[in-house]
């Protein structure tokens, strides 16, 4: 009996309090972008990255937009009531920027058809959710050429977060790049499990070291394999942003993920009332992938060598996965004169040839 | 200038259970001089951080998701603790919960039974019970301290929930990104508000907290747990069997646990991901000694401990507050708890004693 009066008490006081809000979602007129990070907008990486992107919408749109941000949400029940959070406060246009929000952000969009989602790098759509990611593969085949250049060991390290294709895509593209100036090379791998754990992320990478790795690459959030690499005198590569500040002698370049120019135009596109779902890939000729400043340190042969194939990829001379490419079993996968296709490189669930152990299934 | 505490002798019972309502308004105060101190303003922060998060329907339900795993644990730790029994091991148990209910779910993820949910749940508690019977084992068969045991499980469950989304519960379609496939609808706990996320799960957690206050003020598993937590010696004398105490608290504690995690991953998770809970096992500590190890005030310190993590988020949606504020919060407010609860002990003595307590008050 007790009970249910209670119930009965809860539920009447929740009616009343949700008419007070409608009257008071109804009032909001620029527009409200969200966004949901999962590491702090202080992680110098990923999210940083994001972070830029959010606020260069606010500086482009002015007083039509007003965004706003929730960061380190865990991908998990939690990111379900944050979006749901940024959907039901009157936010047009949620930018959900990890892969692990994927359920999630299809989950909530159900509930809220005429809100806009945008997942970053996942493959699930709708109506109303939209996919984007970078061809950071691109990147990661610019750095992989310098890196087979500058290593002295032939061993290149490299922190990764999860197995999915577009960690082992990137896995790939550094491993046939730097094989191609260098054909001794081979790749290390260490599985993180995590895309910001700079603790994890340093242990790797220190451990990677101790295993011979002279230039370090990672496909994690934190700069901490920059510090680690600065620490024991080896090279690193940047991830996401530029990172140079935590290891200035270390540091070869940084593949910089730039999300501004996308993140206004689908903004725009919502107040215009165009906008559609959709999955966008840029890359380098979108801007959407950068590099940083190259090292001094890196001889000017190296840097006109980068520079070329960043070039041949904006012009379509050049494609980071342009057969004859081999499994690690001396398989030919893809023949000479073939370029590999879209699809096969979004599902992309095997090793080629020079990288070292197995993926975990 | 000296400072010392000096034993009151007597302990007020008034405050004992005035003191959470202490902390909250001396949380509230240091709270609006922090805001100011941030340069925001303190009343629209306040607000922001503790009304407009619960002020829309939706709002008022996540407080209910949000709050059950919470309640549900510190009602079963608070039994163990009021026995001097130290469970810290909550988590590991709601995970190991998670897993055997959820691993119904995914053996059966075509079934459209009925009694799928049932059985998931009694999964979850059994299997919260398991992993708390090993401390409980331990600690009876081989008196070791179940504090280290608990904690150091916690891993140990940590460590198979990742083996099984990495290996054989890895969703086939998933791109082999670590998390399962998702459960059938038959496996997802229904909805008691439409719209909402608020699931039946909270009946559980009112369940508990009644079971709790039945089992600990009309039961003599209640008075004997209780007398055992503070004369242990007398417990003895009267024949309480201090085993059995260790096993029925530890048990419980873990069912719960267990149970806390299976509403987890069929409510608002709906699959096993590797992050089940973020720390649920943990805070439920400071629920349970915020709700003074009973039944009713756990009830309401679990909800008020919910109302500071949705708080921060909406502080930094509406605010752009940083995350760290939640932490803050929560830390000054158990800060202030452990502050009332010594003064309601001890009194501030200024100077030095005048008389031969000078051993006491040095030690």
């Amino acid at each position: 009996m007790k009970l249910g009066k209670k119930l009965g008490l809860l539920s009447g006081l929740a009616a009343g309090v949700m008419l007070a809000a409608t009257g008071l979602a109804q009032a909001a007129d620029p527009l409200k972008v969200g966004f949901v990070y999962v590491g702090p907008v202080g992680d110098h990486g990923w999210t940083y990255e994001h972070n830029q992107g959010r606020i260069a919408v606010e500086k482009a749109l002015g007083d039509k937009v007003k965004t706003s941000f929730v960061e380190s949400v865990p991908e998990g029940a939690d990111a379900t009531r944050v979006i749901t959070r940024l959907a039901s406060t009157g936010h047009g246009l949620i930018f959900t920027t990890s892969f692990g929000y994927m359920n999630p952000t299809v989950r909530v969009a159900k509930r809220f058809p005429k809100v806009k989602f945008e997942h970053a790098t996942g493959f699930k759509r709708a109506d109303n959710v939209a996919t984007y990611s970078a061809r950071f593969y691109e990147g990661r085949h610019v750095v992989g050429l310098i890196a087979g250049k500058m290593t002295k060991s032939n061993v290149l390290g490299y922190v990764a977060s999860f197995p999915i294709p577009e960690v082992i895509r990137g896995i790939n593209a550094v491993a046939i790049a730097a094989r191609s100036v260098n054909p001794k090379v081979t790749v290390k791998v260490v599985w993180v499990s995590s895309w910001f754990d700079p603790g994890k992320e340093a242990d790797a990478a220190k451990a990677l070291i101790d295993q011979g790795a002279d230039v370090m690459l990672q496909h994690t959030d934190s700069p901490a394999p920059v510090q680690a690499a600065q620490g024991r005198g080896i090279w690193a590569i940047g991830q996401a942003s530029d990172m140079k500040a935590f290891g200035p002698k270390s540091h070869l370049t940084a593949i910089i993920d730039d999300w501004a120019p996308y993140y206004i135009e689908r903004t725009k596109a919502v107040l215009d009332g165009t906008w559609k779902s959709g999955d966008v890939w840029g890359g380098f000729k979108s801007g959407m992938v950068k590099l940083s400043d190259y090292n001094a340190a890196i001889p000017a042969d190296v840097v006109a060598m980068a520079e070329k194939a960043r070039k041949g990829i904006i012009d379509g001379s050049v494609h980071p996965f342009a057969g004859p490419i081999k499994d690690q079993s001396g398989k030919i996968i893809l023949k000479a004169g073939e370029v590999m296709d879209d699809k096969t490189m979004l599902g992309m669930n095997f090793y080629v040839e020079g990288v070292e152990g197995k993926i975990p299934q | 200038m000296l400072v010392r505490l000096e034993n009151r002798g007597e302990i007020s019972k008034t405050m004992v259970y005035a003191s959470p309502f202490i902390a909250v308004v001396l949380t509230l105060i240091a709270g609006v001089f922090l805001f100011a101190l941030l340069g925001v303003n303190p009343v629209e922060a306040i607000l922001s951080f503790f009304i407009t998060p619960i002020s829309t329907l939706d709002g008022f339900a996540e407080l209910f998701v949000k709050g059950t795993p919470l309640v549900l644990i510190a009602v079963g730790l608070s039994f163990g603790f009021q026995a001097n029994v130290w469970n810290i091991g909550a988590e590991g148990q709601l995970t190991v919960g998670a897993l055997a209910g959820g691993g119904l779910a995914l053996l059966f993820f075509e079934s459209e039974s009925l009694f799928l949910l049932p059985a998931m749940a009694a999964a979850g508690i059994l299997g919260g019970m398991a992993w708390a019977a090993i401390p409980a084992f331990l600690k009876t068969r081989y008196n070791t301290n179940e504090i280290l045991t608990s904690l150091m499980l916690v891993y140990v469950a940590l460590l198979l929930l990742s083996y099984l989304i990495h290996g054989p519960w890895k969703d086939p379609e998933g791109q082999n990104f670590p998390e399962s496939r998702l459960f059938p609808d038959a496996g997802i706990l229904p909805v008691m508000i439409e719209t909402t996320r608020m699931h039946v799960g909270w009946l559980f957690a009112l369940a508990a907290v009644a079971t709790g206050w039945i089992l600990i003020a009309r039961h003599v598993i209640g008075f004997q747990i209780r007398v055992t937590g503070m004369a242990p010696m007398a417990a003895s004398f009267a024949g309480f069997k201090e085993k059995r105490i260790i096993w029925i608290t530890l048990l419980m504690s873990g069912g719960a646990a267990g149970l806390a995690g299976m509403v987890e991953v069929s409510g608002p998770i709906q699959q096993i991901v590797p992050n089940i809970s973020p720390g649920y096992g943990f805070t439920a500590i400071i629920v349970a000694f915020l709700g003074r190890l009973h039944p009713v005030g756990v009830l309401f310190a679990g909800l008020l401990m919910a109302l500071t993590y949705l708080g921060g988020e909406n502080a930094q949606i509406e605010m752009n507050l940083p995350n760290a504020v939640t932490g803050v919060f929560q830390g000054m407010l158990l800060f202030f708890l452990l502050a009332a609860d010594v003064l309601i002990k001890y009194r501030v003595k200024f100077g030095g004693p005048k008389t031969a307590g000078a051993a006491e008050g040095a030690g």
